[in-house]
């Protein structure tokens, strides 16, 4: 059998570095000639680089540490450019969106106007790492599936930091750039829109992370599991199936009756993962501007059933004030 | 050793210090207080419950007054507050207070050393006779948090001159200022609230000032209700504190799945909120225009007066003191003044 990489391979090839297939005229050149990691080698291909910048590669590695640049020095100057407590409170520290007070106009620089210069070169950065997945997958002749799955991770980002907000009328309802903050904003956003899990968007959005999840694990332990036959090379499988494909098709018809394609189960596991985010941001878009209260709409349309209390409630006490 | 084990054991000394430092060690109990299936009760570590349960000593009553005698304002000279009482009882609960409050110090604490005990040269006598009159206040109006248990000076002074457990308005750490970004009293380690980002001084917003404690939308689709995702967090914050403060978990007051329906909830939630109005209350008209009467040691880092919040009393239980009444004993301080 062939001497080819996977994790199970304790076998690493050298030989003359892939430079990879020529590169149309006007692109720029790659950058080194490549060389080899054993570590790399242990998790998947030892060859590192060489590596395509490009303008928009280069325009977005700028735009992007401009914007954690923003990000790091504004939260720096918050612990009075003290580098121990910047370390030590690096989860909790964050570039919070303007107060609600400034509605959508723009805040002066201490109170928000930081968090726009740096959602700007963020949002800038993103769009154009996008640019460069579907110019790089049409300069190797690939169809753009990575760039369009990738645009459905930004359609998610875009409504929480821009769409949103605006159908709001207010940037403070941005999310803040901060580790710990992100979170209890996140646990806010669903407690002040009666509770983010009866979204029916949501709910769908959980079951497509999970499914992805379980297409995940039910695929790569699949092909793991005919590695023996030379499973993994699952390009070949596709043209030429050969017994690993039986036998992995074999196998799920038998436990349950239906099994996916060599090449299908690309195509579920795909939708599985960018609908997870495509429905997410439909989810978020509705909350609070189509529906102020999801546990309430979820009663309203039988969704929430109601269980009865286990100690006699008591009124609202703010009425009988 | 080669290289895989190197790096095997290394990550898992990782996975293991991230382990011990995350997580209590079990068994962890779960009371179900609400019907089944809606996680509604208390979810605590039995040995911590039984340490924090042994720290609530309650000191033996002082043995009681002989009836009859003079009022104490007869009696004796400047009795601004406990006049009403006979010259017997108020010696007892002059005895009592020392003990609660002053062990140590004893009556020269308030009083002085001159042997005058009606001059108000000290300024803890000053603050003192206010503290008693707020007493008799939260025993007499606010039945509705402290029911028939109420409270004495000991619910929050536990043998120390000044409560352990106050808080004084939080200005944040020095930052640069100039043109970056103000950190808004938030996104720092706070343990006023549990060491969380949120905004980590929800006293002076809600337990001092008047800023409404509910924001979800009561109507299933936008009908003109104004309510911010960031005041959300600022209220996130002070139910943080609460929870900390009582020792219990959401699920004590709320159920979870719809947090502001009353209908749905607990009858500590009621009490619950007759708390907060009443640390309103309590800060406002009596802890915070003491402000002028104290030195300048006993003050906070903006210069105001320190005050209270649900810690003060309840110190990590949900009934103060276990829920023993002390009031029983001191009848005295749930007068009409």
């Amino acid at each position: 059998m062939a001497t080819y990489q996977n994790i199970f391979t304790q076998v690493q090839v050298r030989g003359p570095l892939e430079t990879g297939v020529g590169l149309p005229a006007g692109d720029w050149t790659r950058e080194g000639k490549g060389s080899y990691s054993k570590l790399a080698g242990k998790i998947g291909n030892a060859q590192i680089g060489p590596i395509y910048l490009g303008a928009t590669g280069l325009a977005s590695i700028m735009t992007g540490a401009l914007a954690i640049m923003i990000m790091g020095f504004n939260m720096l100057a918050q612990v009075n450019w003290n580098p121990i407590q910047f370390v030590r409170q690096l989860f909790w520290l964050s570039l919070d969106p303007p107060s609600p007070k400034y509605g959508l106009g723009i805040p002066p620089l201490a109170e928000g106007g930081w968090y726009f210069i740096a959602g700007f070169f963020l949002t800038l950065s993103i769009l154009l790492w996008w640019v460069r997945t579907y110019r790089r997958a049409i300069a190797l002749g690939l169809g753009t599936h990575v760039a369009w799955a990738f645009a459905a991770a930004i359609w998610l980002y875009l409504v929480l930091g821009f769409f949103r907000p605006l159908l709001m009328g207010s940037w403070s309802e941005a999310v803040p750039f901060g580790i710990f903050p992100h979170l209890d904003w996140t646990a806010a956003f669903s407690i002040r829109y009666g509770n983010l899990f009866y979204n029916p968007f949501h709910m769908l959005s959980i079951a497509f992370l999970y499914g992805s999840v379980l297409l995940f694990a039910m695929h790569a332990a699949t092909i793991l599991s005919v590695g023996r036959y030379g499973g993994e090379r699952e390009i070949e499988q596709i043209t030429d199936r050969g017994t690993a494909s039986e036998r992995a098709a074999l196998f799920w018809r038998w436990t349950m009756g239906f099994n996916a394609t060599m090449e299908s189960i690309h195509r579920w596991a795909w939708w599985f993962a960018v609908l997870c985010p495509i429905v997410g941001g439909i989810g978020i878009l509705l909350t609070g501007t189509v529906v102020d209260n999801w546990y309430l709409w979820a009663v309203k349309h039988g969704v929430a059933p109601q269980y009865p209390t286990a100690l006699p409630p008591l009124p609202d006490p703010a009425l009988s004030q | 050793m080669n290289f895989n084990t190197l790096v095997a054991s290394g990550l898992g000394l990782v996975a293991l210090t991230a382990l011990a430092l995350t997580f209590e060690r079990p068994p962890v109990l779960t009371e179900q207080t609400g019907y089944r299936g809606l996680s509604i009760g208390k979810v605590a570590n039995k040995r911590q419950v039984e340490a924090l349960l042994a720290a609530q000593t309650v000191p033996e009553p002082q043995p009681k007054a002989e009836a009859g005698g003079k009022k104490a304002s007869e009696a004796y000279q400047n009795v601004k507050v406990l006049g009403d009482l006979t010259e017997n009882e108020f010696n007892r609960v002059m005895a009592a207070i020392t003990e609660w409050v002053a062990p140590d110090q004893g009556c020269a604490y308030c009083h002085g050393d001159s042997g005058n005990f009606a001059e108000d040269k000290l300024y803890t006598k000053t603050v003192a006779r206010r503290m008693l009159q707020m007493t008799r206040h939260i025993n007499q109006d606010w039945s509705k948090h402290v029911g028939e248990t109420g409270v004495t000076c000991y619910t929050c002074h536990r043998g120390n001159p000044v409560p352990k457990n106050i808080w004084f308005t939080n200005p944040g750490a020095p930052q640069a200022g100039g043109n970056a970004a103000l950190r808004h009293g938030q996104n720092a380690p706070a343990p006023g609230v549990g060491y969380t980002s949120l905004p980590s001084d929800p006293f002076s917003t809600y337990l001092n000032g008047e800023e409404p404690i509910r924001v979800v939308a009561q109507t299933a689709l936008p009908e003109g209700h104004i309510s911010s995702t960031q005041a959300t967090e600022g209220i996130y914050g002070l139910m943080i504190h609460q929870s900390q403060a009582l020792g219990v978990n959401c699920t004590f007051c709320h159920n979870a799945r719809n947090f502001s329906s009353w209908d749905q909830s607990t009858p500590q939630r009621t009490t619950a909120w007759h708390g907060q109005r009443m640390l309103r209350d309590l800060n406002k008209a009596y802890l915070d225009p003491l402000q002028s009467t104290y030195p300048e040691n006993r003050l906070g880092e903006t210069g105001d007066a320190p005050k209270a919040n649900c810690t003060t009393c309840h110190q990590g239980v949900n009934k103060p003191l276990a829920g023993v009444s002390m009031l029983k004993d001191y009848p005295e301080l749930a007068k009409q003044p």
